[in-house]
Formats: structure tokens, C-alpha cells, sequence
């Protein structure tokens, strides 16, 4: 893939407004946000956001990793429909799709918040990490409160918007350990969180075996579109160029262990592979994550 | 002395790979050489007189021993440090102790090994977990008595690295297995490089959510022992510094005949659990 759709990712993602959405399917709006690291010029606006709305009420999907992406949308629904929303439901708890959250919840007041069963444990684990991790990036005054959702999801949930029905479900460990997709069955569209990366290299923070033993079932789904967490909205071929970068990370990672290689000579000798946005920052990581999961085989 | 002419190359690679990063978190690129602050911190004055007192520590003169660890940490919950000896383990001298000490650490002091002559050469290699960019410090006690210091800072990565670990279900339904490796050849008399892992949380205990107000549990391992034919080769004290899964490699010297790696490992509940490789019969 990889290059023309780098390129085309590059053209896509200058600059966009932080509240400028688009309507990918009737009633489904997509927010996608920079290919970027957070820093005070993008103000945390580094994540995709979404929002579905029914007859009777709306759901928004991800809150952005800022105050600032929490008030642009909380105007983007706000400049769309005047019904109330219903749920707010978070993906997972990293701090680019969860920050906006508070920001959010005081602007539009939503009925419910949901998120898998295992974001409050591993939110609370790393809590004061991605306190001093925002305040830094996006040079805040002081640490961005962190608030989490009040009800969690293990398995599937339905929420109904009124004549449209979303499904939530929460996976295995996969990019986390506390994964959870929606699909709107309306339109097929499958909002994936970071279970799917386009552009931008897919972050394994989580577990390389199950992110890869539920990619196929992800992809199985048969979304019309699937929003992912980061870069463009996507057909199964996301699902696929994805795959072969996890797959390809989890070989040469064997391949490593095999030589009795230390992790050390394991992350500086596995390249990334040429096509993805984001390799310095997030590969050798990767690298690591996988390594220190799949010396547990055999 | 072929070490001293290594580091400027050694040197500029870091810097090169530094000025690659393109990452928010660190601070403006020219700058990356020059921040490394003193290595007098306050942490550091506490913990060398709460272990050493007013004993003389030969500081980086890299000629007992060296400290492994990357110039940037790629994932802070996981950073591999090497503790590695330049001098022989021979019964005349040894290093019979060394400590792994992380300044900005909750708490500084993330390991002590002891070793003997039977260890064959005194390197230890494990992974750790960094709340901060810190200077991170190995101590070696020689058999005479004399302390040599090697130190590096280290920058913690941006990202959403965190400290905690990654899958917190998988690492408990794991919990207590131990595992070896041996990762060369086994030759007879010649120190021959090992590894013990241990399927653990090693949870520090010390998160708590502020909304919630839950708590993760301490739970951690506290003392790794390894012993070879009967013999202790390598006794560890560590804690919650060293990264979820605690994982040692180490050297032990292979006798004639049959032999048995046993490891015994006690956590913060007081669990034990232990492993057993034989090694059949050694080559010659
Ligand atoms: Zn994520």
C-alpha cells in the first residue's frame, strides 16, 4: 500500500478545522484527526471522532485527546442536530481518545458514558503518566483532568437511537486490554477505535497474539466502512495492510528470539517497513512489546 | 583500552537517532546533548549514604564495570539494562555484588545481585520500568571491597508509554511461572549464558485512581535465587522497578557430568515459585 496511500494521507490530513466533520454515510459523521503526536499547534486534535444520529437521539464515539477537541465536538454535534445525546461511548482509555471527555460531557450533557469493562483499571494504572504526558505535549498550565466513563461493557451491548441500532462490543486484548468497537447497523459503518490504523502504523499496547488472532473476525464483521482510530476511513483493505504489518513485526520478532537475540539487538535490528506514517516514533516500541510477549511461546 | 575509543561513535549514532525523533515530548533537538543534567542529584546523595556512607566509589571509569541502556527508553515500562562486568569472576577477585539503582524511581534502589566465582562472569541484563527521564546507575562491589560506579541517563519515550503493564488478565493467569533459557552453547568450564523469566504483574501498588479510587495491589517479586550443582550463583533483591514479567539473564560456569539450574523466586504475598532445568550430560 503504502506509499500512494501515505501520500494521499499526507494531502488528507493538512490541517484540518478541529470541528470540520463529514457525513460518510446519511446520518454519520467523521471527524479525522491529524496524523500527528499531540503538541500545543494541533492541540491534541490526533485522533478520529464520530457521531451517529437517530430519530429519537445521538451517540458520539471517541471525545479527542484535549479540552479543545471535547468543545469542537460538542459545536460539531451541536451545529448538526438539536437532540439529545444519548451515549458517549470510548473506545479505549488512551489519553488522544479520551482527554476531550470532560469538556465534552459538560457541553452536551450525554445520558450515558461507555466504555469496556477493563478502561477503569488500566486508566488508573497509568493515570498520572498520561497526566504529565498531556501537560507536556500540549504545554498546559496544569495537569488535564482525566475522567473515565461510569458504565462499562463486557461482551455486547445494544444502544438504540430512536429507528437505528448500535452495537458495542468489547474484545480481547488486542491494541489494549480493554478494546470496544460500535457498528451502526444502518449503515454497516464499524467504528474500530485503534483496532484499526490507516496510514498511521498501528501501536501495540496490548497483545500482538490477539490482535492478530481477531483481525479476522474485525474484518468478518463485513462494515460497508470501517472509521478507524487514527487516518482515513477505510474498506477490509485497512484490515489487510494492517495485518501484514503485525504479522510481519510478529516473524521477524520470532525470528530474533530464535537467534537468542536480546531485545536490545531485537529493536535495533528489525527495521520498519516503508509505507507507514509515525515508524520512529511508534516501530522499535513495537518491537519491544512484541518481544517481550512472544518470549513467552513454546 | 579499546573502550574510550568506542564512545564518540557509539555517541554520535544516539545523537543521530535522537535528531530522527520526531517527538513532541523531548525537548528542541540541539538541545538533546547538552540536557543531560548533573549527575548529583538528591536522590543519589541519599542512596549512596544509606548504602555506602562515606566508603570511596570509583565513578565511570569503565574498567570494572559498564552499564547498558538506551540513550531514549522506546517503551518506559520496558527498558533493557545491562549490568556488565570487565573483570574476570576468578576466586582471587571477584564482583560480588552489584546494584541496579534508577535516581528517579519511587523507589531508587530497583535491584541488588550477589554473585560468586562460580558465576563465571558477573553480567546481568534485566528490564525496568522509568516514571522519569533519570540517571540510571550500576554499582559494583569487588571482592576487596572497592565500589566502581558506571551511570547513563536515560530519556523516557513519548507516546502513551506508560509504566504499567500491558495486559493485566493475561499476566495474572500466568502468574508464578518460571521459566530458563539457555542462550549459547554449553561448554564445560566456560560461562555460559542463561536466563530465568518469571510470569508476574509486579504491580507497584502505587496508582491509585483519583475518580474511582481504585487501587491496583502491590504484588511483586522480591528475591530471585539461582543456584547451579547446589550451588547459589546469583541471589537477587529486587522490586517493582524491574518490569512486569521479570526476566535475568545471567551466566553460570558448567561442571563436568550432569547439572541442575534451580531458581526459586518469593513475592511481596510470600508466594514462592521455583523451576528446575537439567542439563543432562555437559560437552567436553
Ligand atoms: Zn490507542
Amino acid at each position: 500500500m503504502p506509499l500512494a496511500l501515505a501520500a494521499a494521507l499526507l494531502l488528507t490530513a493538512a490541517t484540518p478545522a478541529p470541528d470540520a466533520v463529514s457525513e460518510v454515510a446519511p446520518g454519520v459523521f467523521v471527524h479525522l484527526g491529524q496524523v500527528a503526536e499531540a503538541a500545543r499547534d494541533n492541540a491534541g486534535d490526533t485522533s478520529n471522532w464520530a457521531f451517529v444520529v437517530g430519530e429519537r437521539c445521538v451517540a458520539v464515539i471517541d471525545a479527542g485527546g484535549s479540552e479543545a477537541t471535547g468543545r469542537a465536538l460538542a459545536a460539531a454535534v451541536r451545529a448538526r442536530t438539536a437532540l439529545p445525546v444519548c451515549a458517549l461511548v470510548i473506545t479505549h482509555g488512551h489519553p488522544d481518545h479520551l482527554l476531550g471527555l470532560p469538556a465534552l460531557a459538560a457541553a452536551l450533557a450525554p445520558q450515558r458514558q461507555i466504555a469496556a469493562e477493563r478502561l477503569p483499571a488500566a486508566v488508573a494504572a497509568r493515570r498520572g503518566t498520561y497526566q504529565a504526558l498531556a501537560q507536556r505535549q500540549l504545554e498546559l498550565a496544569a495537569p488535564p483532568v482525566i475522567a473515565v466513563p461510569g458504565e462499562t461493557v463486557n461482551g455486547e451491548a445494544a444502544i438504540d437511537l430512536g429507528g437505528r441500532r448500535l452495537v458495542l462490543r468489547a474484545w480481547k486484548t488486542a491494541h489494549t486490554d480493554h478494546d470496544l468497537t460500535v457498528f451502526d447497523e444502518a449503515s454497516r459503518t464499524l467504528f474500530a477505535g485503534d483496532l484499526l490504523f490507516v496510514g498511521h502504523l498501528p501501536v501495540l499496547d496490548g497483545s500482538l497474539g490477539g490482535w492478530l488472532a481477531q483481525a479476522p473476525a474485525l474484518r468478518a464483521l463485513g462494515a460497508a466502512r470501517t472509521v478507524p482510530g487514527h487516518g482515513p476511513v477505510s474498506s477490509a483493505a485497512g484490515w489487510d495492510a494492517q495485518t501484514a504489518y503485525l504479522a510481519g513485526l510478529r516473524d521477524a520478532v520470532r525470528a530474533a528470539l530464535g537467534r537468542h537475540q536480546t531485545l536490545q539487538q531485537a529493536v535495533a535490528g528489525i527495521d520498519a517497513p516503508a509505507g507507514w506514517a509515525m515508524t520512529e516514533l511508534y516501530h522499535r516500541r513495537n518491537v519491544t512489546a512484541a518481544y517481550s510477549e512472544l518470549e513467552w511461546e513454546d | 583500552m579499546s573502550f574510550p575509543a568506542l564512545l564518540p561513535s557509539a555517541l554520535r549514532r544516539l545523537v543521530a537517532l535522537a535528531g530522527a525523533l520526531a517527538c513532541a515530548a523531548l525537548l528542541p533537538l540541539a538541545a538533546q546533548a547538552a540536557d543531560e543534567p548533573s549527575p548529583d542529584t538528591e536522590q543519589w546523595t541519599g542512596v549512596r549514604q544509606y548504602l555506602f556512607a562515606d566508603r570511596p566509589i570509583a565513578d565511570n571509569m569503565g574498567d570494572v564495570v559498564e552499564l547498558d541502556a538506551p540513550f531514549r527508553a522506546e517503551d518506559a515500562a520496558v527498558v533493557p539494562i545491562g549490568l556488565k562486568a570487565k573483570v574476570d569472576q576468578t576466586p582471587g577477585r571477584y564482583i560480588r555484588k552489584l546494584w541496579l539503582l534508577v535516581d528517579k524511581n519511587p523507589t531508587p534502589i530497583a535491584a541488588s545481585f550477589e554473585l560468586t566465582p562460580e558465576s563465571g562472569r558477573a553480567d546481568i541484563e534485566t528490564r525496568i520500568r522509568l516514571e522519569e527521564y533519570t540517571w540510571v546507575r550500576v554499582v559494583a562491589e569487588t571482592s576487596d571491597g572497592q565500589l566502581h560506579m558506571a551511570r547513563k541517563f536515560v530519556r523516557a519515550a513519548g507516546g502513551c508509554s506508560a509504566p504499567a503493564g500491558k495486559d493485566m488478565e493475561a499476566a495474572l493467569a500466568r502468574l508464578g511461572k518460571v521459566k530458563f533459557k539457555l542462550e549459547g552453547e554449553v561448554q564445560q568450564g566456560k560461562p555460559t549464558l542463561a536466563q530465568v523469566m518469571v510470569s508476574h504483574p509486579n504491580n507497584s501498588g502505587m496508582q491509585m485512581d483519583q475518580v474511582t479510587r481504585l487501587f491496583v495491589p502491590p504484588h511483586y517479586i522480591r528475591h530471585v535465587e539461582v543456584a547451579y550443582a547446589g550451588k547459589v550463583i546469583m541471589s537477587a533483591d529486587v522490586d517493582f522497578s524491574i518490569s512486569e514479567n521479570p526476566n535475568f539473564r545471567f551466566y553460570f560456569t558448567p561442571q563436568a557430568g550432569s547439572g541442575e539450574l534451580t531458581a526459586k523466586v518469593v513475592d511481596s504475598k510470600d508466594l514462592t515459585f521455583s523451576s528446575t532445568l537439567s542439563l543432562g550430560k555437559t560437552g567436553t
